[in-house]
Order: structure tokens, then sequence, then C-alpha cells
């Protein structure tokens, strides 16, 4: 400890009110810059969007129009199948993490495991998934690329269910034990209820994370000109549509690359402002 | 009675199933998690045994005659991300503590909110504004005047193109600002309010309960957020993509193009025919997977001594 000593206050209240503009400061340039970047994807997306980005098929470079109809309809399979297969496991994960692996070798290991997965680019998860679905068959596919959608998804569903689940009392778990509930009925109908916002709003965010995702689907879904017929395919998807085009050279290319963005941003920031309000209608 | 006995043993039964599927489950969580190295090792097995440990030291990638070595990439994933650790972490902290100290409750809210809708913003829309705002941005005006006025160092020196590594730590920092800035946000909130108001009973301005209360209080969930975000610097892919240049070549200048681990792989990878090239590019995977690996364990570690050190976690 340092002694007691008089400071005049004159130098402390300069260093705090300096130190209190450059923070009012930084912030200001912190939310300059994303307000920026939300304005131009607003600006230049809106005016890449009409009837025809909906409803067709990209058109050849050099020639107007075209949509990205393909397009929105592989990244909603894909999502969807993600998701039905990142949802339940990743659950069940949780349900074991919170209900059985608390105090157990095993759980630590598979918590482990989660944070694990939780941390490693989502590249990766795209490599790994070529490796396994992809390289073996021979051609790319939509399967391959939902599952890799669904590896991403799990370690973030598998925490928040951990987490949410823990924040039920024990108490609610013993009562119903006590009156000769089995375990599976405890937590299905007792339990899960009572996490059962938290648990939504943990879903709804890692859908939301999961469709925007661009990297993993490179090397599994990759992309496509034609609709999805099969998702045994090489699928046709927003995110690596906007990767292509932007970085041609065609101007009509780049515009469509600007409204996919647009609407990848808008679905996927709906999806977090409704898990925040489904959160707030409860917990108020 | 035997009725209820009978429905007692079906309900253990269903009970053991019930376990068995979520202990599966689980299982299937570490399953991947060591499927993930076996693959890439085994995937990269070519390119393991030609170069060896070489691999990590050459910066040689020429895939015509079949030389690859990891370092231009190594180097490229490095420095963005240190410039973009440089940039976001202190803006992170002062916007946390604008936040939490001196915003007012409704502009807190605000702009709390907007700042965590930020960092779900996928970050091939950052890549995009990258490319095209912001990299001619930079290129037109603020890369002349680095140039202009601290041109001597040879960080600066070079033409002012807009695409390179200095753009790809900004774009960085921009997409990891958010988060960090929201995770900081709630580390600050939960330093308890009698500990604070202690510190401004003894007469303490805003800025010194902050440094020596609010700051100490929550030291090991602020790295937690330092670790967080340079764990998502490390491995991000399509901002820097769009923006970095890919260009295998190690420069002393930022404004020159250059690579990440990630963004070559994203660039290269369906282009990679031959089985040797392929094979180099899953063992740069694997040197991304084992470099976020490191910093995660350091994390979880570093993490674990604080608390102990402090006996409170965050």
């Amino acid at each position: 400890m340092r002694a007691l000593r008089p400071r005049p206050a004159a130098p402390r209240k300069i260093a705090d009110l300096a130190v209190k503009i450059a923070s009012s400061l930084a912030s200001l340039i912190g939310i300059f810059f994303l307000s920026w970047i939300l304005w131009e994807v607003i600006r230049k997306g809106v005016a890449a969007i009409n009837w025809s980005f909906f409803s067709q098929l990209p058109a050849p470079p050099g020639t107007p129009g075209g949509g990205v109809a393909n397009a929105i309809v592989g990244t909603l399979a894909m999502t969807v199948i993600g998701t039905a297969i990142g949802v339940p496991v990743g659950m069940f994960s949780g349900v074991y993490l919170a209900e059985f692996g608390q105090h157990n070798r095993f759980g630590s290991l598979v918590r482990f495991g989660v944070n694990v997965i939780m941390g490693i680019p989502s590249i990766i998860v795209g490599l790994f998934v070529y490796t396994i679905m992809v390289k073996p068959v021979g051609h790319f596919s939509g399967y391959a690329g939902a599952l890799s959608l669904a590896i991403i998804m799990l370690p973030v569903v598998a925490r928040t269910t951990e987490d949410m689940l823990l924040l039920v009392p024990d108490s609610l778990r013993e009562s119903a034990l006590a009156l000769g509930a089995p375990r599976w009925k405890v937590t299905g109908n007792i339990v899960f209820r009572a996490a059962r916002t938290g648990m939504i709003t943990g879903m709804l965010l890692a859908v939301a994370r999961i469709s925007g995702e661009t990297a993993p689907l490179l090397f599994t879904a990759l992309n496509s000109p034609y609709w999805p017929n099969s998702l045994g395919q090489p699928t046709a998807n927003l995110t690596v549509t906007i990767f292509n085009y932007a970085m041609s050279p065609f101007a009509d290319w780049q515009q469509i690359a600007w409204g996919a963005s647009l609407l990848i941003m808008v679905a996927v920031l709906m999806l977090n402002i409704s898990a925040r309000l489904a959160t707030k209608g409860k917990t108020r | 009675m035997s009725e209820a006995t009978s429905h007692y043993q079906s309900e253990k039964r269903a009970d053991t199933v019930f376990k068995a599927v979520m202990t599966a489950s689980a299982g299937l969580v570490l399953l991947i998690m060591i499927a993930i190295l076996i693959e890439l090792t085994h995937h990269s097995q070519l390119s393991l045994h030609k170069f060896g440990f070489g691999f990590l030291f050459s910066s040689a990638w020429n895939p015509v005659s079949g030389q690859f070595g990891a370092l231009s990439s190594i180097f490229g994933t490095v420095v963005s991300t240190v410039i973009a650790m440089l940039l976001a972490v202190p803006l992170g902290l002062v916007i946390a503590l604008f936040l939490v100290e001196l915003a007012p409750p409704w502009l807190s809210t605000i702009v709390g909110n907007a700042i965590e809708l930020l960092a779900a913003i996928p970050s091939i829309i950052y890549g995009m504004w990258g490319l095209f705002v912001f990299a001619p941005f930079l290129a037109d005006h603020i890369q002349p005047l680095l140039g202009k006025t601290l041109g001597f160092l040879p960080l600066f020196k070079g033409a002012p193109m807009g695409i390179g590594m200095l753009t790809a730590g900004i774009i960085l920092a921009l997409m990891i600002l958010p988060f960090v800035a929201a995770v900081m946000r709630d580390v600050f909130r939960m330093t308890p309010a009698v500990v604070k108001e202690a510190g401004y009973g003894m007469g303490a301005t805003t800025w010194e309960v902050t440094s020596h209360v609010t700051v100490r209080y929550g030291l090991s969930g602020l790295l937690g957020a330092v670790f967080l975000g340079l764990g998502r610097a490390i491995g991000e892919t399509m901002a820097i993509t769009f923006v970095i240049g890919n260009n295998h070549n190690i420069s002393a200048s930022l404004f020159a193009a250059g690579n990440s681990i990630a963004s070559t792989l994203a660039n290269e990878f369906t282009e990679a025919s031959e089985p040797l090239y392929l094979s180099a590019l899953v063992e740069l995977g694997l040197v991304l997977f084992l470099l976020s690996l490191f910093v995660q364990l350091a994390a979880q570690w570093w993490l674990k001594r604080i608390k102990l050190g402090i006996g409170r976690g965050t």
C-alpha cells in the first residue's frame, strides 16, 4: 500500500477529464465506423433489390438483370438441415453436461471439447467436412454444407443449453424426483419448461450465426448457377455467391453481391432481434 | 401391484435410454474434436513427409514447381491479428468504459444494443464494405497522408493501393470491436456498486475508480475478452480474404499485399488439383487449427491461474 499523502486535486481532475473526453471520442469513432458499414450496405443493397432479384436465376456476366433465387433456396435448405442436425445433438450434449456431467471426468472432457470446437475457425470445420464428405465422394454437395453448418452450431447450442439448465434451481428437480418422476420426465417436462425462453434465444442466435457463414461452405457446398434440384450436388448459396460476385470484375454482379449482402444482414439482424425480444418478454 | 412394478420397470428402462442418448451426443462432440485433428493430419501426410518442419519456415509457394511453405501465410495471420488487437482492445475498453461509467442510461442501452447487434453481422459483410468502400477510401485519403508523415518508417513505404495488410488489420479490428466491447461492458457491469461507491466516497475521480477498482476487479474477465477476440481474429476468413491482396510475399510495409492462412485456403482451395498442392493447403489448415487450439489452451490456463490468484472469477 502506498502511504497516504495529500495530492493536489487539479491534476487528478484534469486527468479525469482527459480520459472522459478520449473515451467519448473513441466511442464516437467506433460507432461512426460501424454505422458507416450499415449505411453503405443498405444504400448499395437497396439499389440492387427488385423482383427479379428474388425470382430469377443468375444471369451470365455482362447481361443485366438476373437474380439469386437459387441461392436463397439453397441457403434456406442448408440452414434448415444444419439446424435439424445441430440443434438436437447440441441440445442433448448440453443436457448431458448439465444433468449428468457436472462432477465427473467425462463431463469436463466434453466441456473442453465444446470449448475447442467453439473456438475453431469455421474454415477449418469446412476443411474437415471436405475431407470426410467431399473428397471420398468426389464432388461438392449441399449435404456437406449442411453438415459443416451443423458442426459450427453444435457447441453454441450445447453451451447455451447447459448454461440455461444450470439456472434452473435444483430444488425443482428434487421435488419432481421425490414425487417419483423418472429423470427423462424431470428434464423434459420440468427443467426444459423452466429454461425454455433462454434455450429458444440460444437457438435463434445459433441459427443467425450459421446463416451468415461463408468460409465452411466454400469447401463443401461450393456454389452453382442452377436450381438446387438435389442437395447431393454443388448447391447455390447466398454467401459464396457474394464472395464470387464481389471478386468478379463485372459491375452487374457486384451490384447483385450488395443486394445479397443486404438480404443476409437483414435476416441475421431479424433473428437476433427476435431472440432478444423473446427473452425480454419473459423475464420482465 | 404387478402393474405398478412393470410401470416402474419401463420408466426405469426409459431413463437408461435417456441417459444413453444424452451421453452419446456428448461423446459425439469429443469424437468430432478428435476426428478433426486426425483427418487434417491424415490428409496433409504428403506435404508433411515432403517438407517436414521446413514447411513452417519456408516462404516458397509455387504450385507449378510443387514448392510449398507456410511462412508468408503465418506471417500475414500474425501481423493482421496484431494490428487488429492493437486497435480493437483499447477501443473496446474505452467504449465499454463509456457505456458503463459515462453515458446516461438511455444512451447506454441504445448504444449497447446496437453494439451487440453489430457483433452478429457476418464477416462477409465486413469484407464487402472493406473491398468496395474502405479500401478505396484508405488509398485516396489515409495512406498518402501516412506515407507523407511517417513514410521514413519501413512500415509505411510503398504505393497506396488500398488493398493490403493494413486494410486487412483495420477491417479485422472493426469486426472484433463490437464483440470485445460487449464482453468488456458485461465485465465492467459485474463490479459491485458498493466497491465503486467506496472509491467515490473516498473522493476518487471516475478515472481513478475505473483504473484502480473496476479494471482490477474484472481483470480476468477483461483478459478473457481479449483472448476471445484473439481467437476470432486468428481464424477470420472472409473479412480478410476480400482485402488482404492474396500475395505470397513477406514485406515490411503494411501497404503491401499479403495473405493469411485462412485467406490462402479460401482463395486457392478450389483451384488445387495436384495432390501435393491440396495436401499443403490442408497442412496450412492444420497449422491454423493448432494455433487456435494453443490460444484457447493458453486462455483457459491463464484464466484459471488468475482466478486462483485473486480468489474470484467473473
